[in-house]
């Protein structure tokens, strides 16, 4: 199974560093990472493979959503199947 | 591969524009729960549906945290509660029914149950009259269950006695729960060609024709619809308002469809519809008025907003019928008064009136929903209320509905606070003028000719 991580908010230092460590604590793979400011703001966009994730995926939403909190950032994770089909026929 | 504009763009759908799915429905049918002891027919119905729906809540609120999408509502409608009030010997029996499916409905989480309801378009059996006598009392001593009637059918034409009755009805019901500004009238709704797959509440239930289980889901999205109206700007012709309004739909329904598929799989149980009904929230920015205004119109209920919502609703059922495999419900934009902050602000200010909401039911779904009047309106005018949108609906062979509330000591200028997603309804003006004889009459209007149309 694969999902998308989104984060939305002001740049700053170790944003990519601290959610790639809560990822690889989870045996989380990173399939693809783009990054970009759009309107001043830092967007980054992870597609990663959850199938030999360690956690459940709820622990890793609320870990993520914590680390989002904390950094004043909007951190995301969503099946990736949302975006397919909204956006694939 | 996806592109970073299409991630992001849902992301803000979800995040700014309200983008939700409104309700997952699980039917459950008690056609095997029937049974003359009353107390052991409870019994059947409260195990069934709490065996049924035990996962419904937990599946509904997994769905949300893997997919991200809100899911706000988990619901249950059931058959037609006046096949079991065929045995009942009385009023409290029925009660004891509706209290039993409140108890379902409290037990698996759910926050409304739909189906305490009855269909006679064309007559009454026994356990519809004792259902439909009930229904007052029953929507008092409950919390979560909703009520429908349904009066009438574009092939049967409308049972004016059950018209005539059910003003009746709403009023009592209002008098019971004078208190919560007769709020027993926003948890019952009256038909015409109801339909038997309407995910949404009040008018939820579990038809005749469906089978033991299903999962029916009704999206939403009124504010995604706005802002994409807002990006093509105000010179754009009506051929991009009309694309830009069922791309958006095709988009919204998709995601329906995705939560729809996967609680079905999930809970094993068969998926039924995706309803396309753009359903709004008292929530600013959730608004099909704002919809209209966003196309031009200085307030919603002005002249041009019949065109507007007719525009609106078939847009959006072309761009839904392509993203679903099963479309059904009732399917198109709702304009419930009191749940959309456009609406409450158009009918405060005096561009909304009454009459105008019944053009916009010719063209849209559902029909005169939520709409509060003042106390004093007679039983009567609300069945004449009642018989004037069932034509529409007979007449035009599409759903019609009026969910009415008679604010018991409520008069023109005050507003009825509901709470939550029904919102606040400003009480509007209703004609001064009597249809008492015209209701007096009884018995049927025949079903009108579908034939000979110049």
């Amino acid at each position: 199974m694969r999902a998308v991580i989104t984060v939305i908010g002001h740049d700053r230092v170790g944003i990519i560093a601290t959610v790639s460590n809560i990822l690889a604590e989870a045996q989380i793979n990173i399939l693809d990472i783009s990054q970009t400011i759009m309107q001043d703001m830092f967007t980054m966009i992870m597609l990663v493979n959850i199938e030999k994730c360690t956690k459940p995926f709820d622990t890793i939403a609320k870990e993520l959503d914590k680390l989002g909190e904390s950094l004043s950032l909007s951190i995301r994770i969503q099946h990736e199947d949302v975006f397919n089909s909204m956006h694939r026929i | 591969m996806l592109n970073k504009f299409e991630i992001l763009e849902t992301i803000k759908m979800f995040e700014k524009e309200h983008l939700d799915v409104r309700t997952i429905t699980m039917g459950i049918s008690l056609k095997d729960c029937v049974d003359p002891d009353i107390d052991k027919m409870c019994e059947k119905v409260y195990t069934k549906i709490t065996t049924l729906a035990k996962d419904l809540v937990k599946t509904g609120e997994d769905i949300e945290r893997e997919y991200g999408i809100p899911i706000i509502n988990k619901r249950i409608s059931v058959t037609p509660a006046s096949y079991l009030c065929e045995h009942a010997k009385s009023i409290d029996d029925c009660v004891k029914i509706a209290k039993t499916l409140d108890a379902a409905a409290i037990k698996t989480g759910v926050n409304f149950i739909g189906g305490y309801s009855a269909l006679v378009h064309k007559s009454y059996t026994y356990g519809d009259k004792m259902l439909i006598a009930s229904i007052p009392e029953a929507l008092k001593q409950t919390e979560r269950v909703c009520s429908s009637v349904n009066v009438a059918t574009t092939r049967a034409g409308i049972n004016m006695d059950a018209v005539a009755q059910m003003g009746q009805i709403v009023k009592k019901a209002a008098e019971l729960t004078a208190e919560s500004g007769g709020f027993a009238c926003a948890k019952l709704v009256v038909f015409a060609n109801a339909v038997e797959d309407n995910p949404f509440m009040a008018g939820a239930f579990h038809g005749s024709g469906e089978g033991e289980c299903v999962i029916n889901v009704g999206v939403s999205g009124p504010g995604v619809v706005k802002c994409a109206l807002e990006k093509i700007g105000k010179d754009a012709d009506f051929e991009a308002v009309a694309e830009t309004v069922k791309k958006t739909a095709f988009k919204i329904t998709r995601m329906g469809q995705l939560v729809a598929k996967e609680a079905s799989r999930r809970l094993g149980v068969p998926y039924g519809i995706v309803d396309l009904s753009l359903a709004p929230t008292p929530a600013v920015g959730d608004s099909v008025a704002y919809i209209l205004e966003e196309m031009g119109l200085e307030k919603c209920g002005t002249h041009g907003t019949t065109a507007a919502l007719a525009l609106l609703n078939d847009a959006v059922k072309k761009g839904g019928v392509m993203a679903s495999s099963y479309v059904g419900g009732l399917s198109g934009a709702f304009i419930p008064v009191s749940e959309d902050a456009g609406m409450i602000a158009a009918a405060k200010c005096g561009a909304l009136s009454l009459e105008k909401l019944e053009a916009m039911t010719c063209v849209c779904s559902v029909g005169l929903d939520m709409i509060v009047v003042p106390g004093d309106t007679s039983a009567s005018t609300i069945s004449a209320i009642i018989a004037d949108e069932a034509a529409i609906g007979m007449v035009n062979s599409k759903t019609t509905a009026v969910r009415i509330i008679p604010a018991p000591g409520k008069t023109i200028g005050d507003t009825v606070e509901f709470g939550g997603l029904l919102g606040s309804g400003p009480v509007m003006n209703v004609n001064k003028y009597s249809a008492d004889t015209f209701i007096g009459r009884g018995g049927r209007i025949p079903a009108p000719l579908h034939s000979l149309k110049n």
